[in-house]
């Protein structure tokens, strides 16, 4: 009986917690945006002096460079060396 | 005829129409498969596209269609008897408003998780995509006008609810505070929250000075108030002034800063609400005073009583969450008959729940015909009686009157606040889009939308006159909100169709609730634009009779595009 007044109570949590959820991710995943950015700048045009070092992280990050140009709204990868897609 | 009956009928035709009719529906019609790889799955990037639990989702998808609509619209109709009003609640949302809804979630899961704005663009082309904006911009616009008005006549007829509801404001942003910026559980806070509310709300039903009675302070009904207006009139003008600059701010703040906290105390509010509603009627179990059937109305129900109750029997605006945002996190493409149906039925328990409590409140059914004289008169009480007979219901559970009248209040405040502040801010949006569709950028302007939004919103609700002056005209837009939500929803039954022909399947289902709809929202329309609002019909107002007219082309344009679509014979152009 407890338990399940346990799993009605976390269930209804959960209802409570998925636009809160969102918001937080959206959040994150604009800050994770921004970060690229500065990372990748020099792609947009924005000289960075660092560039040639964050580029060797590139590989590491290929999945989620693929999402984060898709939604900068470039449909194709800016990089014309290594492409994602 | 006892209450309980009534609420026992209704529930079972409901849970028949969930267990035999939503089942057909989605074996035989839209042959649901538990291995279609959904867009949560495909498309998984843990903020719009997360797969979600069912249950959660249902609760999710409920909280965020139920609000002050479906309270409304039934103490409204039950003008011509409880009886058509039942009648077409529970049958509106097994065969309409059930189908619809789940539809919608289905046609968005087959399409990408997109939205009937997107999908009505890909199959008709642009032209439907500016009539769908422009529909859903005509419904903000009613939503922001009636429930404008709908809060200034329960803060002047309830004003022990007014600082309450305005405690929330601070609470809800404590509790954004909390929760988005300490990373705090948020049950806990938003349950304090309620509590603090409720409290304060005990607190000033038993203490004259905590309520805020701006008609009082005039010197009562008959007192004089600004501009030379009567102190009603004043109070009008007074509430819809601030509410018109709270929605302003609240609309331009981020979400997590007073939108969603107050979404978080709002669906307990909705819980709690429901709760005391169907327990105390059960406790008091009362008899249905009401006719079952109005003899002489000064109104034919046919067809407003299908424009009336929109919410509750079928609404558009449910398709727009159905495809905006539940679709984007089904697990499963089976859970989507109990999100999807179970959420309109979530809908209809609310819409059945409001026609007890008005038709049991009065003692006679002498009273109730003294009350409900005429259709005008039932526009202008039906809210307030739902208050009252929803506190005697709560009566049975030994809540004293005045505190319980005072909860109701506060409860159907909330939602509407909650409504109107959502939707100032999607007509934002759609101006923005407009603005960007039309080369005019200064309307993509977060300020400038947003002003011609609320000042556009304030006018409405101000300009036509009501039985109590100034300000109080606003119930007269409440079939044309039904109209344009009824408009959205044939739009959207008329997309499933489209889709359910492609595949060669059989859209009977679909296509008597579109027809049905569309019919009736027409011939109400003739009517009230032609016959009533005209300069030739019964009582002309011009800016009834604009609102009107440009509804009702939109419904012929609807009209002429759903038949032209549905006769083509068109390659796919949504996918299976």
């Amino acid at each position: 009986m407890l338990d399940q007044m346990k799993k009605i109570l976390q269930l209804y949590e959960e209802m409570l917690e998925i636009p809160h959820r969102q918001e937080i991710a959206r959040e994150l995943r604009n800050e994770d945006d921004v970060f690229l950015l500065l990372l990748y700048s020099e792609m947009v045009g924005i000289p960075n002096p660092v560039f040639y070092y964050t580029l060797e992280l590139y590989p590491f990050m290929l999945e989620k460079f693929h999402d984060w140009h898709l939604r900068m709204g470039m449909e194709k990868s800016p990089l014309s060396g290594i492409r994602c897609c | 005829m006892p209450g309980i009956l009534v609420a026992f009928i209704g529930m079972l035709v409901f849970a028949l129409g969930y267990r035999y009719y939503s089942r057909f529906v989605a074996e035989k019609i839209f042959r649901l498969d538990p291995n279609y790889v959904t867009p949560a799955h495909r498309y998984k990037d843990g903020i719009d596209f997360v797969p979600t639990n069912k249950f959660v989702l249902w609760g999710h998808h409920f909280t965020s269609v139920a609000g002050a609509a479906p309270i409304l619209g039934p103490a409204i109709a039950v003008y011509w008897g409880w009886l058509p009003a039942f009648l077409w609640v529970i049958l509106g949302t097994v065969f309409a408003a059930g189908v619809h809804d789940f539809g919608t979630l289905v046609l968005s899961v087959r399409n990408k998780g997109q939205s009937v704005g997107t999908l009505a663009h890909r199959l008709v082309g642009q032209r439907a995509k500016i009539l769908f904006l422009f529909i859903i911009l005509i419904l903000v616009l009613m939503v922001n006008a009636v429930f404008a008005w709908v809060i200034s006549n329960l803060f002047i007829s309830y004003p022990a609810s007014v600082l309450p509801v305005f405690i929330q404001i601070p609470l809800a942003i404590w509790i954004g505070y909390a929760v988005y910026k300490r990373n705090k559980k948020m049950l806990l806070p938003s349950i304090l929250a309620l509590a603090i509310m409720y409290l304060t709300a005990v607190v000033a039903s038993k203490v004259d000075f905590l309520q805020i009675d701006l008609v009082q302070y005039m010197g009562g009904e008959g007192g004089s108030g600004l501009f030379g207006l009567g102190a009603v009139s004043t109070a009008f003008l007074i509430w819809i002034v601030i509410l018109m600059v709270y929605v302003y701010i609240a609309s331009t703040l981020p979400v997590w800063k007073l939108l969603q906290p107050r979404d978080f105390i709002n669906s307990h509010q909705l819980v709690v609400g429901l709760g005391i509603l169907y327990l105390g009627l059960l406790f008091t179990n009362p008899e249905m005073t009401a006719p079952i059937t109005n003899e002489n109305p000064d109104t034919p129900w046919l067809p407003l009583l299908f424009i009336t109750i929109a919410c509750g029997a079928i609404s558009g605006f449910h398709g727009l969450v159905s495809s905006g945002t539940s679709s984007k996190q089904l697990n499963k493409e089976t859970d989507a008959r109990f999100v999807g149906y179970a959420g309109a039925v979530g809908e209809g328990v609310l819409a059945l729940v409001s026609i007890i409590a008005v038709a049991t409140f009065f003692t006679s059914t002498d009273e109730f015909m003294a009350t409900y004289a005429s259709f005008s008169d039932a526009n202008a009480v039906g809210l307030g009686t739902f208050v009252e007979g929803a506190a005697g219901l709560a009566g049975g559970l030994a809540i004293p009157p005045d505190i319980a009248v005072t909860i109701v209040s506060i409860i159907v405040v909330s939602f509407a606040a909650t409504t109107l502040d959502t939707s100032v801010r999607l007509m934002r949006y759609i101006i923005a889009e407009l603005g960007i569709e039309y080369r005019l950028p200064a309307l993509t302007k977060t300020h400038v939308a947003t002003t011609i939004a609320v000042v556009s919103s304030a006018a409405l609700v101000l300009l036509p006159e009501g039985p109590k002056g100034f300000g109080s005209g606003g119930y007269q837009l409440w079939p044309l909100f039904g109209t344009a939500n009824q408009l959205l929803a044939v739009i959207s039954l008329m997309l499933i169709a489209v889709w359910l022909k492609r595949l060669g399947r059989n859209y009977a289902v679909v296509i008597i609730p579109m027809v049905f709809v569309m019919f009736m929202t027409l011939y109400a329309m003739i009517q009230q634009v032609l016959f009533e609002w005209s300069w030739m019909g019964s009582a002309p107002n011009t800016l009834l009779f604009i609102f009107g007219a440009i509804i009702l082309i939109f419904a012929l344009w609807i009209i002429i595009t759903a038949f032209s679509v549905l006769t083509k014979k068109e390659e796919n152009s949504l996918e299976i």
